[in-house]
């Protein structure tokens, strides 16, 4: 358990740190955000309708910039082999991994989700719906991203390779996210689509780690 | 002869040579029974002769499924088995799995202009299909990204399998997306029980677009072999080429050419 505590403590300490990289996440999401208005007009009652979907759309391409470091900067500095020797099972080190990224960029974007949201001129309720389906959701894109970033790293090719796979694969986190963030707007039952939601994270926690440690152990050599 | 007879690549290469031509008799004949059958099915009452489509576009749908079935399989055999080859099985279906997808995607948006009035339209079947052809396309990119050939074979199972877990989940979360959106806006051809005229001819086109596969796939899995010993001696030959050089003009400063991925 130590040595999980220990790499969780490391990973966020780098990740927060000059060139970690977890705040241009943050800085990313709210650039996407600020661009939409640009695309769709200046229109508030539009902007308040399609509000949860541009916050989540921003949300899934901001985790999706910054996963590509999750495994690669430990490859490059050697750290990556000494975790793949190490006693601790690869997959209970991957897990703990996606978590601390998602600790370090997941976390502040739900942070920055009433800002944004401010921006989009959603109220009280739709914000904290859209904060809350985010909450619940963005652990999963970071766990079924984890298989991108170890497949990315194992061969060489990061970002686009990363993104053309990672992306079909978050599609139902998407779906229901939104669904749950809608039907919380419009009073409509939010627990189906939001179980749902939680569901689809938990399968993630499952597969992610299995899926990302069998890439490493059988990519690097 | 079991699957691990054919372990041997020359074993399978001189297998497959022999039964090549008879699986490609047998397509040809029940592709031509199965066109036959098509042009002589009734036209539908509703849909005229435009049915005939479904004829083939629903073999090509299915197989679209198969293909991702067949490529789990190799997967598995390529990381437990650890089957020589089942990774070149996976690598030669991919390309034929994808063609196979965008010709349901293809074929089903010229059956749905004349039917539906539209090429396109976001139905939940529809559209898990298209994410399937993007999944191939992504698998394909995978294995075209990376030099190595047994390196990309282990990214592209790991991926292969997550993939097959994946897509009943996103067939599900895409149905109840699409109901949420707008339910039963879809003409559905007559439900379950297809008319006698129709099924025979279905099922044998089923049959005909199946033994296709089977012959494109040994025939590309050939192809694949054989591409692999051509690389691996075209490698050899360059290896005998720089040593020759190094040994003969003795310029030590001059960077050796580096073989294989790092």
């Amino acid at each position: 358990m130590t040595v999980l505590a220990a790499l969780i403590r490391r990973d966020i300490r780098i990740a927060v740190r000059v060139g970690g990289g977890a705040l241009i996440g943050v800085l990313f999401f709210l650039t996407v955000v600020v661009l939409m208005p640009f695309a769709v007009g200046p229109d508030l009652a539009l902007l308040t309708r399609l509000g949860p979907a541009i916050l989540w759309l921003g949300a899934l391409l901001a985790s999706l910039l910054t996963l590509d470091r999750l495994f690669m900067a430990d490859h490059e500095d050697g750290s990556l082999d000494l975790i793949v020797m190490s006693r601790t099972p690869l997959e209970l080190a991957c897990a703990t991994k996606a978590l601390a990224h998602w600790i370090a960029a997941g976390l502040p974007l739900i942070g920055a989700t009433p800002v944004l949201g401010l921006l989009l001129n959603l109220d009280t309720r739709s914000t904290a719906a859209v904060a809350l389906t985010l909450l619940a959701g963005t652990p999963a894109l970071t766990f079924t991203g984890m298989i991108g970033a170890a497949l990315a790293v194992t061969l060489h090719r990061g970002g686009l390779l990363l993104a053309v796979l990672v992306l079909p694969l978050s599609i139902p986190v998407l779906i229901f996210g939104v669904a749950a963030s809608q039907a919380a707007i419009a009073g409509q039952s939010f627990g189906a689509p939001f179980s749902i939601l939680c569901a689809v994270s938990l399968v993630s926690f499952v597969i992610g780690p299995f899926a990302a440690a069998a890439c490493l152990r059988h990519g690097l050599d | 002869m079991t699957l691990i007879d054919l372990a041997n690549p020359s074993k399978f290469l001189s297998l497959t040579a022999r039964v090549l031509p008879w699986l490609a008799a047998a397509t040809a004949i029940v592709l031509a029974i199965g066109l036959y059958q098509s042009a002589a099915a009734p036209d539908d009452y509703q849909q005229g002769a435009t049915v005939k489509i479904m004829f083939i576009h629903v073999p090509n749908a299915w197989l679209s499924m198969l293909v991702w079935g067949v490529m789990s399989l190799a997967a598995l055999g390529t990381l437990v088995w650890r089957h020589p080859l089942a990774d070149v099985a996976a690598k030669a279906a991919a390309p034929i799995g994808a063609a196979f997808t965008f010709l349901a995607l293809v074929t089903g948006a010229l059956w749905g202009r004349p039917m539906w009035g539209t090429y396109w339209e976001w139905d939940a079947r529809l559209t898990s299909v298209l994410i399937l052809f993007l999944m191939y396309l992504g698998l394909i990119a995978l294995w075209r990204a990376v030099e190595d050939p047994s390196r990309a074979a282990r990214a592209g199972a790991v991926l292969t399998l997550v993939g097959a877990i994946n897509l009943p989940i996103i067939k599900f979360s895409v149905d109840w997306w699409n109901t949420l959106h707008q339910p039963a806006s879809v003409m559905r051809l007559g439900g379950p029980t297809l008319d006698r005229a129709f099924l025979v001819p279905l099922l044998v086109m089923a049959a005909a677009f199946s033994l296709l596969f089977v012959t494109l796939l040994l025939a590309a899995m050939r192809n694949e072999i054989l591409r692999r010993r051509l690389r691996s001696l075209q490698m050899m030959q360059a290896r005998a080429f720089s040593s020759e050089v190094d040994t003969g003009s003795h310029e030590g400063n001059a960077p050796k050419p580096k073989f294989g991925a790092a």
